[in-house]
């Protein structure tokens, strides 16, 4: 049975310790490595495993995140699979080499634990680090659990570099919330994530003298959109590559991800939209109002990059009120980034929820069970009365 | 360059090389340089320090400028020695 391969050899581990594991079983050619809380103790671990010759992999001590990341491009260049781990503050200075890998067609892979952006300077999670990068062109994966983000970052290495999509990868998870709290999980053997993952073959090399290629070159009116256009098409193209590495691994380990996780969704008529690990408090609301009766489900993404926006117009179609939960702000005056987009996702169905944004969390503030039970009384309002109180609202404040 | 744009290769990557050849940077030059050959010792300062690889050189002697790549830069000029300064720089005849 498909159970007994997902829950064999469980063990407690923090989100941190799992993806240092996770890396050190993938075996990356080159890690590019600056260290940010709450990301740290991924590099920390992995260095060790450098430093026992548990691993093959070049690990680089740069002097920041623009150059760990300069270092990924150069070296994924060059062919190497390549690796690193980041948050906040580290991601954000990695910004302007997030668009030259994307746009370079480079399947790097990173760990971006979610930390809020200073000012004010704030080490816990929230999601504003992520949120900054969702145009760079890169997949983004969010991880409710330990083992999700365990799960998502071997998976990331097939999605990156399947030749139909050929782009960096980012798995995300909540920083102190996952990736210090120790949870259940289940590791694979190393040979079964070796097997997995396969052998990297690189369309190009740098360091093949005999073919010599210029990467990076400039392009001009003439030429600039089409590589924008190709990018965009893989990107396209790398919702169906989610889907599919996504089975061929729950077939192999019975561990099953879908693009999104619809819960308790079916006849719902009031839904909680939400990111990352706040989707468990919400789940244990679900299941308390179904208790009483109310039609109450949610549903997490587990891809937002490609967005999977029929997925979701499908999962909420039949919903009265929505709300969208984010972790972060747009400061627009109209609503966090997941709301602006699920909101759009589904105005093209013919009956449409009211939808509302609740911004939750920031800096790590706490999302508890009654925050979660506010916001769906505040929906089963909406629908007894057809009017919404505010579009757009700071919760936990 | 591919047949089609859409046979671009992905991520804008040049799959052959020495294509700098093809790409004529003649045209960004305002100033030309020139050579006194009288002066001229082919002490070969000019063709090593060239960016452009524009100084051309034969049988051991420079013998002159490849004006569809020279930019005019005029570092040939800078780098002439002291004693011999046989490049100088002078505007494009328009």
């Amino acid at each position: 049975m498909a159970t007994n391969t997902a829950m064999k050899k469980q063990t407690g581990l923090t989100g941190n310790s799992a993806i240092a594991i996770a890396m050190k079983q993938i075996n990356p050619d080159v890690c590019p490595a600056y260290p940010i809380t709450p990301s740290t103790a991924i590099i920390e671990d992995f260095s060790s495993y450098v430093a026992d010759g548990d691993v093959d992999t070049e690990l680089i001590t740069v002097e920041s995140e623009h150059s760990a990341m300069s270092a990924c491009i150069g070296a994924a260049a060059a062919g190497a699979r390549v690796m690193t781990a980041t948050s906040s503050q580290g991601l954000a200075l990695m910004w302007e080499m997030l668009y030259i890998a994307s746009g370079m067609r480079l399947p790097i892979v990173i760990t971006n634990v979610n930390r809020a952006l200073s000012a004010p300077i704030n080490i816990h999670c929230d999601h504003s680090d992520s949120m900054g990068a969702r145009d760079a062109g890169w997949v983004q994966l969010y991880s409710e659990t330990v083992q999700e983000a365990y799960d998502n970052l071997i998976m990331a290495v097939r999605i990156a570099e399947n030749e139909k999509v050929l782009l960096p990868v980012m798995v995300c998870l909540d920083g102190f919330i996952t990736s210090h709290a120790i949870e259940n999980i289940t590791l694979l053997d190393k040979a079964e994530v070796q097997s997995f993952i396969g052998e990297y073959k690189p369309e190009r090399s740098l360091l093949d003298i005999d073919h010599p290629s210029t990467f990076g070159a400039m392009t001009l009116q003439d030429a600039y959109m089409t590589f924008k256009h190709q990018q965009s098409e893989a990107m396209t193209r790398a919702k169906d590559v989610v889907s599919s590495v996504s089975a061929e691994f729950a077939k192999k380990f019975g561990r099953n991800y879908g693009l999104i996780d619809a819960y308790r969704l079916e006849d719902a008529e009031i839904a909680i939209v939400i990111l990352n690990s706040a989707a468990g408090t919400t789940k244990v609301v679900v299941d308390e109002l179904r208790k009483q009766g109310k039609k109450a489900g949610m549903l997490r993404l587990r891809l937002f990059r490609p967005l999977p926006h029929k997925e979701i117009a499908d999962a909420l179609k039949n919903c009265k009120a929505v709300a969208v939960l984010d972790r972060a702000d747009s400061m627009n005056d109209f609503g966090g980034p997941l709301f602006n987009e699920v909101r759009s996702a589904l105005y093209d169905g013919e009956t449409r929820p009211k939808v509302i944004s609740r911004i939750y969390g920031l800096g790590g503030r706490d999302y508890k069970i009654k925050d979660a039970t506010d916001v769906f009384d505040e929906l089963s309002a909406a629908v007894k009365t057809g009017k919404t109180d505010t579009l757009t609202k700071y919760i936990t404040l | 360059m591919a047949e089609t744009k859409k046979d671009l290769p992905k991520g804008g990557v040049i799959e052959k090389g020495g294509t700098a050849h093809d790409y004529y940077t003649g045209g960004w030059r305002k100033l030309v340089p020139v050579v006194n050959k009288d002066k001229c010792t082919n002490c070969m300062i000019c063709w090593v320090m060239c960016p452009d690889s524009a100084v051309i050189v034969q049988d051991g002697k420079m013998i002159g400028f490849d004006l569809e790549h020279c930019k005019g830069c005029g570092i040939c000029a800078v780098e002439c020695p002291d004693k011999v300064k046989a490049i100088k720089m002078e505007e494009e005849a328009s």
